[in-house]
């Protein structure tokens, strides 16, 4: 690789003598090539990638979603056969969960994470490209399996034993889900070790745990989250791949396996799952609505403590999945209990966002209409929720509509309205120009309607009776009319998602006639608004000091003697220009995507093949090894500081001069 | 640059201080035997709901428990245990620079965990002989499993350290980067305490 072509490059040993300005290089779409991006460790282009593909497994879990609706269009549906419908709802909700929204939270996790605490990178650069790239390796191995594995798995996206087990299940789908779901984990576990420990010791000076944004904080419990609850889901997978492998007797009951094993290690990730995926829009919908309300968040530490309370009540409340299950009235009243209470945290979150926006100067952004809708939306959501705390009720809805109903208010409704806010909110800062207002408002209300067609009658279809993962239906139950509508439904959704394509692309073919964003075009309360858009490389010309919450705000407002909010610095006065000099970053590596390659292919080997388990261990041990003796940066790197700071030096450094890069070797 | 102190730079902060005084790399361990945690204690509630499961033909009926050897496995424990000493006396001597001494304390802790596996092995085979096969019932699967899944944890512990080992002989682990040692300690102790959880589970607790 040319190193002087290479952005990144600066980092690198020649080049960081050579003292070129950073601030000139465009990030991340100016002119970079696909070498920059394969290697790149930078948490900013990361998140970019996490987001892209995240996006794109949205549009083939949609898909899914589609050819599911086209099914149950009309009574006696004969679109997809029995088998191949099970395997699409399955893989509608596996891609959709762990493929599309887990990945697009990552998306801003990555990119704002750093900026908000105001570091300048999250805590292991290249262990945060290895998560990404596992994650993809993970990714493309659970779809490969409508291509290799004779169908996608088969036995909906929890999988319950014994459905799972090859006397149900006999094609590889169910391998594939298995192995795929290992490798998305660890990268999952990974990434949430990483961004741990970069908002407990990365953050700039001043900035404690309770100045952090609300968007970090919810962020956080998320990675805690997944540290705890991702090994549980880990066993079970284990365990159901060495029954299906190699003959172990985990799930099978003619053996005396218990097959609530599965259902209880499954829930005990899998409600913890549900707030891995709605407390990262929650923490957007807490950044947008007070910006749009021109309030501060009310009630900051309630919006804290409410999270972390769901963080930890979260692990409490799996066995209400199991409540038809025979666990026993004890377990059952405990259940009931422990889900009634945990809506107590997410009602206060919802009151202080409603308190939030009581009293202030709104503005109907694109953003802030999704945030307020996602708010509208989850509290539907959540009504239905508490409906199953409720033992005798909860046994008439389980496995009805009613429950697809209810979490996509949830999921869809709270979690995906909420992203889609955050992504017209920060799209400006992820790639220096705005989306197209217009478009975005045509794209909520089309979203919005299409929504509540297709779900809100799922509801009365539940409550009628209409079961769960039936391929199809006889005429004259009542079903037909609500599931035309439905239907109609999901094609006004994926209308309205070609809205947002062609509103990105039309914004970007705009972008250059019209004026740019600035770092601030929402007059904004946090710190990533303080850098230019698109964020310089470097994050922070210099690492601000904090002294305050909503600190970038009251760097640009003060108080008269009247108390009265005024103005004391414009947003340029107050931004940082981008323009710092010789700030090193740490050098790109390849080798996180050598030892990504290597895990898809160990589980195509436990697949077909024991051989080609032995090329993919061949391949990620190279990757582990060459990652060990490549040198993290060059000697010179202060990385985390700024250039005139002169003690960087750590002594481990001094042995190895390293004119070589990273890329240099791989070139 | 050798495997293991590299670990112990990989972080953006490069040794300066970070927000809460530990370093980035200690944390992230701390996160993810906490994350550790949680797998072995979904294993060890595995163990515990299948330890008594039969299967139902006669050639599937023997389980774990009908053919323990405690005293074997007592003492291939204690030695897993000792190695937590050893290792204490590895970090020791490398903050006091002592590099001999930290390769031969770390090499005897290799050697002592990879007499732990040996014992293992002969564990298993002799079980397997016995009639307890993988797939013969639940309780031997889940025996096999939560065993053979601490068995891969110490191996990993054992690459470590001798990554350790061969990172001091050419010289590149030196006392300032005791660090290192003490967080593949981390791991290595974390191995042995649940050792401690899984024989009292597996081993001490009597079947009714």
């Amino acid at each position: 690789m040319a190193v002087t072509e290479d952005p990144l490059a600066l980092t690198t040993g020649e080049a960081a003598t050579v003292e070129r300005p950073l601030g000139v290089l465009t990030r991340p779409q100016g002119g970079n090539g696909w070498r920059d991006w394969l290697s790149t460790v930078d948490h900013k282009k990361i998140g970019i990638m996490y987001g892209v593909a995240a996006m794109f497994f949205f549009i083939v879990g949609g898909i899914e979603a589609l050819l599911i609706r086209v099914q149950l269009a009309a009574p006696n549906g004969s679109v997809l056969s029995a088998d191949i419908y099970n395997q699409v709802f399955t893989m509608h909700g596996v891609t959709m969960i762990f493929l599309f929204i887990m990945p697009l939270a990552a998306a801003f996790a990555n990119y704002l994470i750093p900026l908000q605490i105001g570091a300048r990178d999250v805590a292991f650069p290249r262990l945060n490209a290895l998560s990404f790239w596992v994650w993809i390796g993970g990714a493309i191995f659970l779809n490969s399996s409508w291509i290799v594995g004779g169908g996608g798995a088969d036995c909906g996206w929890f999988c319950y034993s014994p459905n799972s087990g090859l006397a149900f299940s006999p094609s590889h789908g169910v391998d594939f889900y298995a192995i795929g779901l290992l490798i998305t984990g660890i990268a999952s576990l990974v990434s949430a070790a990483n961004l741990i420990v970069t908002v407990l010791n990365m953050r700039a000076p001043g900035m404690t745990l309770f100045r952090m944004p609300v968007l970090t904080w919810m962020l956080l419990v998320t990675q805690f989250l997944l540290l705890f609850a991702l090994p549980v889901i880990t066993v079970a997978l284990f365990l159901l791949l060495f029954d299906r492998l190699f003959g172990a007797q985990f799930f099978n009951p003619e053996m005396g396996a218990d097959p609530l094993l599965w259902q209880h290690l499954f829930w005990i990730f899998g409600h913890p799952e549900v707030y891995i995926i709605i407390l990262p829009s929650f923490g957007i919908i807490s950044e947008i609505i007070p910006t749009f309300s021109r309030k501060p968040i009310f009630g900051y530490s309630f919006m804290v403590f409410s999270g972390i309370a769901i963080g930890f009540m979260g692990f409490g409340v799996w066995a209400h999945h199991m409540f038809v299950s025979g666990i026993g009235p004890l377990s059952v009243w405990a259940f009931s209990m422990s889900t009634m209470f945990i809506a107590v945290p997410t009602g206060v979150k919802i009151l202080n966002w409603l308190a939030t926006m009581w009293g202030g100067k709104l503005r109907f952004t694109t953003a802030m209409l999704f945030a307020v809708g996602a708010v509208a939306m989850f509290t539907i959501g959540g009504l239905s929720g508490v409906t199953h705390a409720l033992a005798p009720a909860d046994t008439q809805q389980t496995d009805t509509y009613y429950i697809v109903a209810h979490f996509h208010y949830v999921i869809f409704g709270g979690g995906v309205l909420g992203l889609m806010g955050g992504m017209y909110f920060w799209w400006p800062k992820f790639f220096g120009h705005m989306l197209n207002e217009t478009w975005g408002k045509l794209h909520f209300w089309t979203i919005l309607i299409g929504f509540n067609l297709t779900f809100g009658p799922m509801h009365v279809l539940g409550l009628q009776g209409m079961s769960r993962r039936i391929d199809t239906y006889s005429p004259g139950f009542g079903f037909e009319f609500w599931n035309l509508v439905a239907t109609i439904g999901a094609f006004v959704i994926a209308l309205s998602v070609l809205f947002f394509f062609f509103n990105v692309w039309k914004s970007r073919r705009d972008a250059p006639n019209l004026p740019p964003p600035g770092p601030d075009p929402w007059d904004a309360r946090s710190l990533e608004w303080m850098v230019p858009s698109p964020t310089p490389e470097h994050n922070f010309d210099e690492v601000p000091v904090i002294e305050s919450d909503d600190e970038w705000w009251h760097r640009k407002y003060g108080y008269d003697e009247n108390r009265n909010v005024v103005r004391i610095a414009t947003v340029e006065e107050a931004a940082q220009d981008g323009s710092a000099t010789g700030v090193h970053l740490p050098a790109p590596s390849f080798w996180p995507l050598v030892l990504a390659a290597g895990l898809p292919l160990i589980g195509y080997g436990l697949i077909f093949n024991l051989w080609l388990c032995v090329v993919g261990g061949l391949l990620t041990g190279i990757g582990i090894y060459a990652w060990a003796l490549e040198p993290v940066d060059d000697p010179d790197a202060d990385h985390g500081h700024d250039h005139d700071h002169d003690d960087h030096h750590d002594d481990h450094h001094d042995d190895e001069e390293a004119p070589v890069t990273a890329g240099d070797e791989e070139a | 640059m050798a495997t293991a102190t590299d670990a112990a730079v990989d972080t953006a902060d490069h040794g300066h201080a970070t927000s809460t005084g530990i370093s980035n790399t200690k944390l992230a361990m701390w996160a993810f035997l906490g994350s550790e945690c949680l797998l072995f204690g979904g294993l060890i509630s595995t163990y515990l709901l299948y330890k008594t499961r039969r299967g139902p033909g006669p050639d599937n009926t023997v389980i774990p428990t009908d053919v323990f050897d405690i005293p074997f496995t007592s003492v291939s424990s204690f030695v897993l245990l000792m190695s937590s000493l050893t290792m204490v006396l590895a970090l020791s001597a490398i903050t006091r620079g002592d590099n001999p001494a930290t390769r031969a304390w770390l090499l005897t802790t290799s050697m002592l965990g990879a007499i732990f596996i040996g014992g293992q092995v002969y564990e298993f085979t002799s079980f397997l002989r016995e009639g307890v096969g993988y797939t013969h019932n639940p309780a031997s699967s889940a025996f096999y499993t939560l065993t053979g899944f601490h068995g891969v944890h110490v191996s990993l512990g054992i690459v470590m350290l001798m990554s350790l080992f061969v990172a001091s002989k050419q010289g590149k682990l030196r006392q300032e980067h005791s660090e290192t040692v003490e967080i593949v300690g981390l791991y290595w102790h974390f191995v042995d305490v649940v050792w401690i959880f899984i024989f009292t589970v597996i081993y001490l607790i009597p079947v009714d």
